[in-house]
């Protein structure tokens, strides 16, 4: 694939789209009008500055976008009050840094939105992609992306700029940005670290701090995650010298002193989970008797079955397998999942057969091919073996 | 999100409640029919959940390798038995719940003296991404 114009700093180009959206809300742009402004501004930017980016970009970008704005005003008879009323506005000239940054997170997580919505314009809005790199890290047209981006401003609509927010929604939304996803031209988890970084500079809540520390712990492995051809790698097989020293350093620091507001949330604890496989240089001195006492932490926190079934692995790896059947045989069988986690167990137990035929079961439910083909290969490993 | 595959049949599916084909139907009740699909899919796109849709024509052959050196083998037609996929619809939305409504919604299309066809809709999940966050 040809990209557009190679020479433009995509990264530091994208990095000014809140602030810029910022400016022309404060400017009496209604927050939808402005939004699509700096996303044509944006465009414009990608397509025209090729070697030669404009000496403050940012000005450039308030200015061109600040233009589409009354542009599109001129086009809507029903808008010329306002477009009269702010083209008193003073023209662009070197910008004030003045922040609005954080209320466009509250704005673009807001609870009326569904996540998937939530997720599309978060990543116009504050990550500063374009329509088309959003549809293509989730794999669908860009007409159609386009739609769910501006049926979301619609519902925004009724919402102030300045209302206040809550930091654990945006939490959530950008969770799902790190965990869901397509391997695209757009790399989703990096992305949603560097807007995790910039949510947590301009927040003290403890769980953004526990969800920046749960990806930089998780980003670090994976490097060791999966083979050459896409394969999965289980955590106790990972060549452990393979993970980002760096990033696990960095990702521990954090949670500690989040943990040290001590207000527990979902995010803090399965952060110190993450940070427990971190710890271990060797998967056999993993500590999984604090891992079980974090997994109850986060069943009292958030009573989810998943954190349930996770929890009965982390109890199979301390108190034997036999323990970990028995905290599985407590849950839902239907549960996603369930049937790998009872295959590990049972062949654990020294029961290979049983052991074959769940993962085999487990293979045929599988959400995804490259779980599909792990899981698979373990039923076809110990067939192997039972046939000796 | 998920995406899910609405598969339409032209034979295997349970027989529809409003079973008259198609050739016997008046040209407006095509002609409705028609539309209905058209806005359907229009529908669909202004809500942020369309992918894609496309028609199969009806014949088709099976085809296998035949061993080194030598041309793949055809057989066909297909035999009447045959479960015949019409075409599909890939849709992107919240929920398997989701899912199911918009395939009850398409199966309304109207056919013969304009009343809904009942059509039996096949819809499957896709495989999506491995999650990054496992245990």
């Amino acid at each position: 694939m040809t990209r557009e114009v190679p020479a433009v700093d995509e990264a530091a180009l994208r990095s000014l789209v809140p602030a810029v959206i910022g400016i022309l809300v404060h400017r009496g742009a209604d927050f939808a009008a402005a939004e699509d402004a700096v996303q044509e501004g944006l465009l414009e930017a990608l397509r025209g500055w090729g070697a030669k980016p404009p000496e403050d970009p940012k000005a450039w970008l308030v200015t061109v976008a600040w233009r589409k704005f009354l542009d599109a005003g001129r086009a809507d008879a029903s808008r010329r009050a306002r477009e009269e009323r702010v083209a008193a506005e003073p023209a662009a000239g070197p910008v004030a840094d003045f922040d609005d940054t954080l209320q466009l997170y509250f704005l673009c997580a807001h609870p009326s939105l569904t996540p998937a919505s939530a997720v599309a314009l978060t990543l116009r809005a504050l990550g500063g992609l374009t329509t088309r790199q959003i549809a293509d890290a989730y794999l669908v047209p860009e007409a159609t992306m386009g739609q769910r981006i501006s049926r979301a401003k619609r519902t925004l609509a009724e919402v102030r700029f300045d209302a206040p927010g809550d930091a654990g929604t945006v939490a959530r939304v950008l969770y799902l940005v790190f965990n869901e996803g397509y391997s695209g031209e757009v790399d989703l988890a990096a992305e949603a670290i560097r807007l995790t970084r910039e949510l947590h500079a301009r927040t003290d809540e403890p769980e953004v701090a526990g969800l920046l520390a749960l990806m930089l712990l998780h980003h670090a492995r994976r490097p060791a995650r999966t083979r050459a051809d896409g394969s999965i790698v289980a955590l106790a097989e990972q060549d452990r010298r393979r993970w980002d020293t760096a990033l696990i350093a960095e990702g521990v620091a954090i949670l500690q002193q989040a943990l040290a507001q001590d207000r527990l949330g979902e995010f803090q604890a399965q952060a110190a989970i993450a940070a427990l496989h971190a710890d271990a240089p060797r998967a056999e001195e993993t500590d999984w008797v604090q891992i079980v006492e974090w997994y109850d932490e986060l069943v009292r926190l958030t009573d989810s079955p998943i954190a349930r079934l996770n929890r009965a692995v982390a109890v199979g790896e301390a108190d034997g397998a036999r323990a970990g059947l028995a905290a599985l045989a407590e849950l839902d069988p239907a549960l996603p999942r369930y049937s790998a986690i009872a295959a590990y167990l049972h062949e654990h137990c020294g029961d290979t057969a049983t052991a074959a035929r769940l993962y085999a079961e487990a293979a045929a439910a599988a959400p995804n091919l490259a779980e599909r083909d792990h899981l698979t290969r373990q039923a076809a490993r110990i067939n192997a073996e039972m046939r000796g | 999100m998920a995406k899910y595959l609405l598969l339409k049949h032209y034979r295997g599916a349970p027989e529809p409640v409003n079973n008259v084909p198609m050739d016997r139907w008046t040209p407006e009740e095509i002609t409705d029919h028609i539309q209905f699909m058209r806005d359907f899919a229009a529908r669909l796109r202004s809500t942020g959940e369309y992918v894609d849709g496309q028609a199969l024509a009806p014949e088709g052959a099976w085809v296998r390798y035949d061993g080194e050196g030598r041309p793949p083998v055809t057989d066909g037609p297909f035999a009447e038995t045959k479960d015949l996929i019409a075409g599909w619809m890939i849709i992107d939305v919240e929920s398997y719940d989701r899912a199911v409504e918009l395939a009850g919604e398409l199966s309304a299309a109207p056919g013969a003296g304009g009343k809904p066809i009942h059509e039996w809709l096949e819809v499957r999940p896709f495989m999506a991404e491995p999650p990054t966050v496992t245990e």
